[in-house]
């Protein structure tokens, strides 16, 4: 390759365009290093604090796209207090300033506010996808500006954020020149929309292919976007109560056959009946159907519609479908690759959803199935080593039994062997999230087996320090350990700091690790940002004499190239 | 009726040690709750004792503060709660504060069940805290589960305080299922996104097996001058009081010379249009924006309706709030809605 001129060895690496390979690209030689990052377009950050935008740009002059996540994952499930950080408007700023070309933009649990997202409307003229998920800190007027001012926006793609509904009339802010749109997605909106103002945006988009309402559009209005836009590939429906009267149903049943590249469809968060069966035409078609979100539609209904979908590659269902559902899908989507099952009752109130007869069947009936989130009420090592058995190709393997420290429900027995079974098994996991009664053996196994494992969540889980151990000397690849009320402490915490430097990140909360170990820790590694998270005063752990052996609340560790955030709020200490 | 006797004694202590309260706000019952916690650097009482009342009271008051709040350490003191509104008898599903982390799943079921069943934070386990309480580590890890392993590691948990700055308490969710499950922070993983969406949805269905409030009703608390907007579940409370105070702990931040204040308001009996006098005696307002998107004053229609309409909170300063939806127009609109 020496002897080609550095124009073609760029072109080759056009060619190439995971992230991890061209980051591997870039550590061959100093000159390929210098011919990646000026062809280097679009950059992932995995953790916005482990470098910063000058940097960044100082390598990648010519970025173009831009993924950056926030907050740690455990934010999702509160337990990270939302002034914790991940603000983007600096990021923004900086970009502003550096007049790089920046066209789209990814987020994910950042802070954005309307301010940054009016900035970012206006600093960059061939501006043209937005992707915000489980983002926060904005409002409706954030979205305007980017309507009125990206004249060649492809995709405002809004997922699960929350964002304050000003019920204004952002969709009129779109010009009406703009015509580009590919994706729109405003299901997380919780207000009002501007039908009059929407089905004309639809209308003039002839490109769009991905369009998500939220639960405010009507059933007519449904029918008549679909109408307008009969190309469309991924549709979110809204909320229909009531179903529909007969010229609606008809209008609505004349839209949907229209639809023949539709392949996708969300939304549902109330269905009447026959507002689903509506849809059944198209069926056949789909090949990723979400239905988690409807929590009032009855088995049998949800069941009618499965049936029709055999071609479904990705489900996303509530457990309300039960274990006899599980078997209705496992024998009509055979092409299934991905499933997530979420619980329906979030009190706890037992109802029996699924157990692990309906994992079972699903691993018995769905051969190319390779990711799984399983939320359950009960599990047996049995069905584990049974599923491991039948989907040896799992990448991600995510159980969560509701209640903790639950046993084997027919031998009492921890569930290690079970586990064990699918680490064992699954030679390709990436991603493995544990739940029940654990023992340290479960970490055991994973240590010896799971050698391609990126990320691991642990909750309620060990006995001992060597529950951890076994997981920091044996998962080569760990990228992401995040574990909560489990016994391990300081011990395991600093017996190879060098691993954290292999790794994105590590949290513990509700754990052993005591501020001293932490202390010792931030010592160790000053390349370490080591975070106390803390909701009192931090200073009280000073004036407490224990100050040592004072439990950590909450332990946040990364590896960054960039030292002590500034942004960080008063209960964060950083050591 | 010898909650009330015992509580109208409570508050005339109470107002006469007015420096007590500069802790808290709480006009009626705020000293009670920082001793009955031990919170040592707001009473002089010490701080294993629940009380700094009059003595004869005491015994009285702590045995009846420890029999409502066994296993829900952090709650509100009852007595405190009976005060304000005196029309409902003492609740014993306490309501969580929401402090900087939002624990909405932190409901504890009833206490004394979960103590016999050898759980790890019993009552007397978290007494013992009482007078090492000074570090007030906020903790959401009270939860009580029957199976408990070993892996819980309690004993660096201390009990979670009542201080203004509201700290998270778990709480007695009698509304629930039989079973009556602990419940955890953060537990079921589930996105909030995903809770809140789903628990809205069942709220405007009908209720299919009766039972009131199945899901959690979060809505935004802004308050002029904040630099942060906070949330609440509404369905968490039963009246206007139990949210007014649970308001007031999570922004007293935010306010200036609060001390001592009209200890007279608290032996009224707190109907909810005496809520509107409360607040405005304070110089805020609290407003909330209805379905229609119209802000309106917080107070004046049932609180069932009231939950069911709301959809953020606002604390506003009461020279702002001239010009508020007045009484007439709300009693009109929920007439409508009837």
């Amino acid at each position: 390759m020496n002897y080609f001129p550095d124009e073609v060895i760029e072109h080759v690496f056009d060619f190439v365009t995971s992230h991890k390979d061209r980051n591997a690209i870039s550590l061959v030689c100093k000159s390929w290093y210098k011919i990646e990052r000026y062809s280097r377009q679009k950059v992932f950050i995995g953790n916005c604090y482990a470098i910063n935008p000058e940097r960044l740009l100082r390598r990648f002059p010519c970025l173009k796209s831009l993924t950056l996540k926030g907050k740690p994952h455990f934010a999702d499930f509160n337990l990270v207090p939302h002034e914790w950080g991940g603000f983007v408007l600096p990021w923004i700023e900086a970009l502003a300033r550096s007049r790089v070309g920046l066209e789209e933009l990814r987020l994910k649990r950042m802070v954005v506010t309307d301010e940054s997202l009016e900035l970012l409307s206006r600093s960059f003229v061939n501006f043209k996808s937005l992707v915000l998920v489980s983002c926060e800190g904005f409002t409706t007027d954030g979205l305007a500006s980017i309507a009125a001012n990206c004249r060649h926006l492809r995709d405002l793609d809004l997922q699960e954020n929350e964002i304050d509904d000003h019920r204004g009339q952002w969709l009129s802010c779109f010009p009406d020149t703009c015509t580009t749109l590919v994706t729109l997605n405003f299901a997380c909106l919780e207000g009002e929309t501007n039908l009059v103002a929407l089905e004309r945006l639809v209308a003039r988009s002839p490109n769009l292919k991905s369009l998500k309402l939220n639960r405010a559009v009507p059933l007519d209005a449904l029918a008549r976007l679909m109408v307008c836009a009969p190309q469309i590939v991924d549709l979110g429906v809204g909320s229909y109560e009531n179903d529909p009267d007969s010229e609606s149903y008809l209008k609505l049943k004349a839209a949907i056959k229209k639809c023949t590249l539709l392949r996708s469809l969300s939304g549902f968060l109330e269905a009447a009946p026959h507002c689903l069966s509506a849809f059944h035409p198209i069926c056949h078609n789909l090949t990723s159907l979400n239905l988690s979100y409807a929590a009032e539609i009855h088995g049998s209904h949800l069941i009618k519609l499965i049936q029709h979908c055999k071609k479904l590659q990705r489900l996303w269902i509530l457990d309300s479908i039960g274990d006899k559902g599980l078997e209705v899908v496992a024998s009509t989507c055979k092409e299934l690759q991905e499933l997530r099952v979420f619980p329906s009752d979030l009190l706890g109130g037992g109802n029996t959803a699924v157990t692990e007869e309906g994992l079972v069947a699903i691993s018995a009936g769905c051969p190319k199935l390779h990711s799984i989130l399983y939320f359950c009420q009960q599990m047996t090592n049995a069905a584990l080593v049974t599923v491991a058995k039948n989907c040896p190709n799992f990448i991600r393997f995510r159980l969560c039994i509701l209640e903790p420290n639950k046993p084997d429900h027919v031998t009492s027995q921890p569930l290690d062997e079970g586990f064990g079974a699918i680490v064992k098994a699954c030679k390709s996991l990436r991603r493995l999230s544990l739940s029940g009664l654990l023992t340290d053996q479960v970490f055991l196994y994973i240590g010896m087996y799971a050698n391609q494992l990126e990320m691991l969540s642990i909750a309620f889980a060990g006995d001992t320090d060597k529950g951890m151990l076994y997981v920091l000397n044996g998962c080569k690849k760990m990228k992401k350990l995040e574990i909560r009320d489990s016994p391990f402490g300081d011990t395991a915490l600093l017996a190879d700091v060098s691993k954290y430097e292999t790794m994105r990140s590590l949290w513990m909360s509700s754990c052993e690790v005591t501020l001293s170990g932490c202390k010792r820790l931030a010592q160790k590694a000053p390349w370490l940002n080591v975070e106390i998270i803390n909701e009192n005063d931090n200073n009280r752990m000073e004036e407490n004499g224990h100050e040592g052996r004072q439990k950590v609340d909450k332990l946040y560790l990364y590896r960054t190239v960039v030292g002590t955030r500034m942004d960080a709020p008063p209960f964060v200490w950083i050591l | 009726m010898s909650t009330e006797e015992e509580l109208q004694s409570n508050v005339s202590v109470a107002s006469s040690s007015p420096t007590s309260n500069c802790i808290s706000r709480n006009t009626l019952g705020g000293l009670k709750e920082h001793n009955y916690l031990g919170l040592s650097d707001c009473s002089s009482v010490g701080s294993s004792t629940l009380s700094p009342l009059a003595e004869d009271d005491k015994a009285t008051i702590s045995l009846k503060a420890t029999e409502l709040t066994l296993g829900l350490p952090g709650s509100q003191s009852p007595a405190r709660d009976t005060e304000l509104n005196l029309l409902s008898p003492v609740q014993l599903d306490e309501k969580p504060f929401f402090p900087l982390l939002p624990s909405k799943d932190e409901i504890c079921s009833s206490s004394q069940k979960n103590n016999a069943s050898g759980n790890k934070r019993g009552f007397s386990d978290t007494m013992d805290q009482f007078a090492e309480a000074k570090s007030s580590v906020y903790t959401e890890k009270n939860w009580m589960f029957p199976e408990a392993a070993a892996t819980q590691s309690v004993t660096k948990k201390d009990v979670p305080q009542n201080i203004p700055k509201g700290q998270s308490s778990t709480t007695n969710n009698s509304s629930s299922p039989p079973a009556a499950k602990a419940q955890i922070v953060g537990w079921p993983p589930v996105r909030s996104y995903r809770k809140n969406t789903l628990a809205t949805t069942c709220k405007n269905s009908d209720e299919v097996d009766g039972r009131p409030g199945s899901g959690a009703l979060f809505v935004k608390v802004s308050m002029d001058g904040a630099p942060y907007l906070r949330k609440v579940d509404l369905r968490s409370y039963a009246n206007y009081g139990e949210l007014s105070s649970a308001l007031e702990k999570m922004f007293t931040t935010f306010t200036l010379g609060q001390c001592g204040s009209n200890g007279a308001a608290g032996k009224d009996m707190l109907s909810e249009t005496k809520l509107k006098d409360l607040l405005n005696g304070k110089d805020y307002v609290l407003t909330y924006e209805d379905k229609d998107g119209d802000w309106m004053l917080v107070g004046d229609v049932p609180w069932e309706m009231f939950i069911d309409v709301c959809k953020k909170l606002k604390i506003m300063k009461g020279c702002d709030a001239i010009g508020l939806a007045a009484a007439p127009r709300a009693m009109e609109k929920s007439k409508m809605r009837a």
